[in-house]
């Protein structure tokens, strides 16, 4: 039965690609209807399979699958292959991946019916962009199912940076907005930033342990765990933490931790599913998805993963803060999805891989339908995305008011959710961890519970209850949104409630992923914290600090927006809060650090070689220059040939005369 | 003095040339206007049944005949048949010329083939007397052929300094052999080879007369400082016989230098080492330099021909089999090159009206797209960017001269290759890039096209397959 697994693995990651190259190409022929047809149809292949083979894995026993398809070349011994490594991990990710993606692709028939209207009148960058952004979409799926699904560095990288060029692709798809296209470039740019760490991590992989292959760096990572590195002069460094720390860059950049976060907030000025899809729900947790990949190295190197969690820690609790001053619905979203990173880092490092990697399992349901939910709104809102103009939708979208509500409360955790099985998990390993910087950690994901919630139920008080603040002209119009988009919110809805009872058991305390992931028993926090069922975790739920947090939350929020809803303005007035506000408007100054010093830095540096260098050394004085002498020297030369005969006959004389003395006198 | 019965057959195709030659100079005479065409017919079968002969004549051996003044090995047969190729396309690129200026006449054609046999006999000489022979027999015909348009001042003058200078370079050519024989007691290229390897010669006298000897051959290949002539004989001269003494009296010349320098004076090869690099450093830089500061394209070529001569000089000086090899496959290649460049000018001509500036080659793209792919093959080609042939040949070269341990010279002959491609890049520039004076379409004859696209392509072809060309050139020095 599991011979097959090859081909299957094939099918499940060409059948986007094939969708993908089908819509994009041929989008003019095929027509509007044609193009979301083979996309859909091959995302709907590729998920029925990933479930097959996820059912093979998880229920019929089958052993991790490591085989390499493709070689594609071999140099100096180093083979570049394509091949998947199959095991429980991978498994999970490609159900995953699949079915979110599936939903979007669904959702997306409705959300980008109308794009026509999203480009300026007679605009050619508009022409079958419907076809294309389907296109993109399959080739989102595609580029993600073989980064996930990678048996080596190599192909881990190709995916790494394919994801990242179909998320510049979809975040400047309206590139007639001038935002869409400066977002894009910044995500670009940033990603640069962590990927050129990524790029030397893989490279140093390659140096120390001569091959790509995962097996084999993971069954070499013991030999090497005592090697050192000088970087500049004096300083050892561990070989293991270098490579752990320069791969983690990578995952920074990708995931989205601070200071190469600000890439995400902006990316929001893409279409709406591909804030669910790509910057909430897969894309973005490549970099956790890595980390717990690599698990057998980073469990080497305490160092690293210290750094793993403190970077997770600031990220989970600076960036839910920055989700309270938001009025845009999506941004508030978005920034809570940075927060949520945050959780899932913090778990890496603490160790609790399989932690980490569940909580983005069901962030992925419930973040995404929040996303959907939340362009449900935006498309009855007629494209309007601020919340201070909404309020009272309850009524006009009941479906998307439930599912909204659902996704709110899996996102705080609130008992039963999925969300609280993943995220509590985390909380009482960060608790239990003896790791440096544990303790901040822990503090900073207890309180990012009280600001999560606050946040998430300011969000939905604001656009689901009180006051209808919109204009007459858009309530006239309100309706709920049509099938295709409702339909995957409730399916989205569906393992946003219940997932998290379904595996918390087997995926956190148990051994789903004992072959996938490697956890030394020193760092083992999850069997510490020891539950082994979620019925009793969910008991100890309600008397734990969390609870009363997230309560507290929803209870501030309650009341501030739904009952006193002149208070806000007042406490923005305070003294202390004022300043604190303007530095949260001004998200912590991280862009405008990162434009006055690396913007203009940059250009001011690159102005300066181009003038400098380029301009007046290279072209000025070498090309040009050259250029003159040659030129010069020709003219010159030139008039040796007067076009007198007794000139070239004395020019031959001479000549012999030059022979004659050079060769018979000397 | 014994006579023996030389062995005729060697030389049959020089005496098929010569009764041909002699043939059509009386055929002509019967002709009327109309009926000329019966002197171009017979003097591309005269080629045509010289390369047959020559052919068939072919043997990977080294024979020698007339009391060894001639001889007949692989060198001298594969430089003969490229001889015959040359000026046969030469021929059918000329004709529409010839005819729009009341040029095609007997002279140019049995003119021609004078010079064609001067230069078989140059190529088979084994003989200073031979050489002698040949190298006056090609070179009056070219004085003749230059000033064939007797009533152009310009022609005229050309022929005149042609002459003139040409006369002063032969007197020391003459000069030079008359020392070497002087002081080896033969005009036998192979006792003299002999002589001077037993080694009893002063060496100052060898050495004086091989500057002078050099100094001839210098003159015939155009290099530098004996050159003057090459611009304004290539400038004044009628195209078409500037398509002719810019190619095939190349391959002679270069015949010519081996014959007398490996053949000759092989023992020797210290010295004409250091000669010949300098005169191959000479003509590479001031060829390709003086280029770039022309605005006729006519003069453009003549010293991007100089600077080809000071390649070819080099693939010779490295004094190595491969080396002269690749000197062989440089003036072939050059010669196809030299056809294709100013077949380029012919065919931008009209009557009355020479296209030989710059300035005509400007938008030739929107006038001609065709042609204009074409040229710009032929420039690439001569500047040596792959893939055509040029820079094989120009690799060949540099390959023999690093292989003699002469890195330096080969970095400096590229340096000022890089040079030389600004003027033919030039060219390109000038085709693509720039705004036509002149919008009227070009429509050349149907044979003159044909022609110059079959030369183009073949520049083309030969650069993807160089293999069968260089692998006869090494063939021919295989002895």
């Amino acid at each position: 039965m599991f011979d097959s697994i090859q081909d299957i693995s094939l099918y499940i990651v060409l059948a986007p690609l094939i969708g993908a190259i089908i819509a994009g190409l041929f989008g003019g022929q095929i027509g509007r209807v044609g193009a979301h047809t083979v996309a859909i149809l091959g995302v709907a292949i590729s998920f029925v399979l990933s479930a097959l083979v996820f059912k093979w894995m998880v229920f019929d026993g089958m052993e991790p699958q490591n085989f390499s398809v493709y070689t594609w070349l071999v140099s100096e011994g180093i083979r570049f292959e394509i091949g998947f490594l199959i095991d429980e991990l991978t498994a999970m990710m490609m159900v995953v991946v699949t079915f979110v993606s599936l939903m979007v692709h669904i959702y997306t028939v409705g959300y980008m019916s109308h794009d026509e209207e999203n480009w300026p009148a007679g605009s050619k960058a508009g022409t079958n962009s419907y076809q294309r952004f389907f296109s993109y979409l399959s080739l989102f799926t595609f580029s993600m199912l073989m980064l996930v699904m990678a048996n080596n560095f190599l192909q881990l990288f190709f995916g790494w940076e394919a994801v990242g060029l179909v998320s510049y692709l979809l975040i400047g798809f309206w590139s007639s907005r001038e935002s869409a296209v400066f977002a894009n470039m910044k995500a670009f740019l940033v990603n640069r930033v962590g990927d050129f760490g990524f790029l030397l991590g893989i490279a140093a992989v390659l140096m120390y342990f001569g091959t790509l292959d995962y097996a084999s760096v993971f069954n070499a990572v013991e030999h090497h765990k005592d090697m050192t590195i000088t970087i500049w002069p004096g300083s050892e460094w561990n070989i293991i933490t270098v490579i752990g720390i320069l791969l983690f860059i990578g995952a920074m950049g990708k995931s989205a931790q601070v200071p190469l976060h600000v890439w995400l907030p902006d990316s929001m000025e893409g279409p709406t599913p591909i804030s669910a899809l790509i910057h909430a729900a897969t894309m973005v947790t490549a970099g956790i998805f890595m980390v717990a990949r690599m698990s057998p190295v980073y469990e080497l190197s305490e160092v690293a993963l210290s750094f793993v969690l403190v970077i997770g820690a600031i990220t989970a609790l600076f960036m839910g803060l920055l989700g309270l001053v938001q009025h845009d619905i999506k941004r508030v979203v978005a920034y809570s999805t940075l927060s949520q990173l945050g959780y899932m880092t913090v778990a890496l490092g603490v160790s609790a891989y399989a932690a980490g990697v569940f909580h983005l399992m069901t962030h992925a349901f419930f973040k995404a339908l929040l996303f959907l939910a939340a362009g449900s709104v935006i498309i009855a809102m007629h494209h309007k995305q601020d919340m201070r103009e909404m309020g009272g939708l309850r009524k006009y979208m009941p479906i998307t008011w439930l599912t909204s509500l659902i996704g709110s409360l899996a996102l705080i955790g609130a008992p039963g959710f999925s969300g609280f099985f993943s995220k509590d998990s985390i909380i009482e390993a960060v608790g239990h961890s003896t790791i440096p910087g544990a303790g901040f950690a822990y503090f900073a994901v207890l309180a990012g519970v009280f600001i999560t919630a606050l946040y998430s139920f300011r969000m939905y008080f604001l656009v689901f209850h009180g006051k209808e603040r919109m204009d007459e002209h858009t309530r006239s119009h309100l309706h709920e949104s049509p099938r295709v988009v409702t339909v995957p919110l409730i399916l989205l809805a569906i393992p946003s409630v219940f997932i998290g009872w379904a595996y918390v058991g087997d995926m956190v305390f148990g051994d789903f992923f004992i072959n996938a992931i490697t956890v030394l028993p020193e760092h083992d926090v999850l069997s510490e914290v020891g539950f082994t069922s979620a019925f009793g975790m969910l008991l100890h739920g309600f008397v734990t600090a969390p609870f009363w947090l997230a309560l507290a939350g929803v209870g501030v929020a309650y009341y501030l927006y739904m009952v006193r809803t002149d208070l806000p303005a007042k406490i923005v007035q305070l003294p202390v809060i004022k300043t604190l506000y303007a530095i949260l408007q001004r998200n912590y100054g991280f862009d405008a650090f990162n434009n006055l010093v690396f913007g203009r830095g940059s250009r001011g540096l690159g102005t300066g070689l181009w003038k400098g260098g380029d301009t007046m050394l290279i072209d000025g004085l070498l090309v040009n220059g050259t250029a003159r002498l040659v030129g010069w020297f020709s003219s010159v030369l030139r008039r040796v040939q007067s076009g007198y005969l007794y000139h070239y006959a004395f020019a031959m004389i001479i000549g012999l005369l030059v022979l004659f003395g050079l060769f018979v006198v000397a | 003095m014994n006579f023996e019965m030389p062995n005729f057959a060697l030389a049959m195709p020089e005496m098929f040339v010569l009764g041909m030659a002699c043939l059509i100079l009386l055929v002509d005479l019967f002709l009327n206007e109309r009926s000329r065409v019966v002197t171009y017919l017979l003097s591309q079968a005269t080629l045509v049944g010289a390369f047959i002969l020559t052919l068939s004549l072919y043997t990977p051996v080294r024979e020698l005949t007339f009391s060894g003044t001639f001889v007949l090995d692989p060198m001298a047969s594969v430089l003969k048949m490229a001889v015959y190729a040359v000026v046969f396309v030469m021929f059918l690129y000329t004709r529409s010329y010839l005819q729009a200026r009341q040029m095609f006449t007997g002279e140019f054609y049995t003119l021609a083939l004078f010079g064609v046999l001067g230069m078989m006999v140059m190529i088979s000489a084994h003989s200073f007397l031979t050489l002698y022979l040949g190298l006056e027999l090609l070179s009056l015909s070219m004085y003749a052929m230059v000033a064939l348009q007797r009533d152009n001042r310009v022609a005229s003058e050309a022929a005149m300094k042609y002459f003139l200078l040409g006369a002063m370079a032969s007197a020391m050519l003459l000069y030079g052999m008359s020392m070497l024989y002087g002081v080896t007691g033969s005009l036998d290229l192979g006792e003299i080879s002999r002589a001077i390897d037993e080694g009893e010669i002063e060496r100052m006298l060898l050495v004086f007369g091989l500057v002078f000897m050099l100094v001839g051959v210098a003159f015939k290949l155009g290099a530098v400082p004996f050159h003057m002539w090459v611009p304004d004989v290539y400038h004044g001269a009628p195209t078409a016989v500037t398509q002719f003494i810019s190619t095939a009296p190349k391959i002679a010349a270069f015949a010519l230098l081996i014959r007398l320098l490996v053949d000759g004076l092989g023992g020797l090869q210290s010295e004409w080492h250091d000669i010949l690099v300098l005169l191959a450093i000479l003509s590479i830089s001031v060829g390709n330099i003086i280029a770039i500061a022309q605005t006729n394209i006519k003069r453009m070529l003549a010293y991007s021909g100089i600077a080809h001569a000071g390649f070819l000089i080099l693939g010779v000086l490295s004094g190595t089999a491969e080396g002269y090899a690749a000197g062989m496959f440089y003036v072939i290649v050059y010669a196809v090159m030299g056809l294709a460049g100013f077949g380029m000018v012919l065919l931008m001509s009209r009557a009355g009206f020479e296209a030989d500036s710059l300035e005509d080659y400007k938008g030739l793209n929107q006038r001609n797209p065709w042609f204009a792919l074409m040229v710009l093959f032929i420039m690439f080609s001569m500047a040596g960017v792959p893939p055509f042939i040029g820079f094989w040949a120009k690799l060949a070269v540099l390959q023999a001269v690093v292989a003699s341990g002469l890195i330096w010279l080969a970095v400096l002959a590229v340096i000022f290759s890089v040079i030389g491609a600004f003027y033919y890049l030039r060219v390109i520039k000038l085709m693509y890039f720039d705004a036509p004076a002149d919008e009227a379409r070009i429509e050349p004859g149907r044979e003159l096209a044909a022609v110059f696209s079959g030369n183009a392509l073949v520049i083309l072809a030969m650069g993807l397959f160089p293999g069968a060309l260089m692998a006869i050139c090494i063939q021919a020095f295989a002895l």
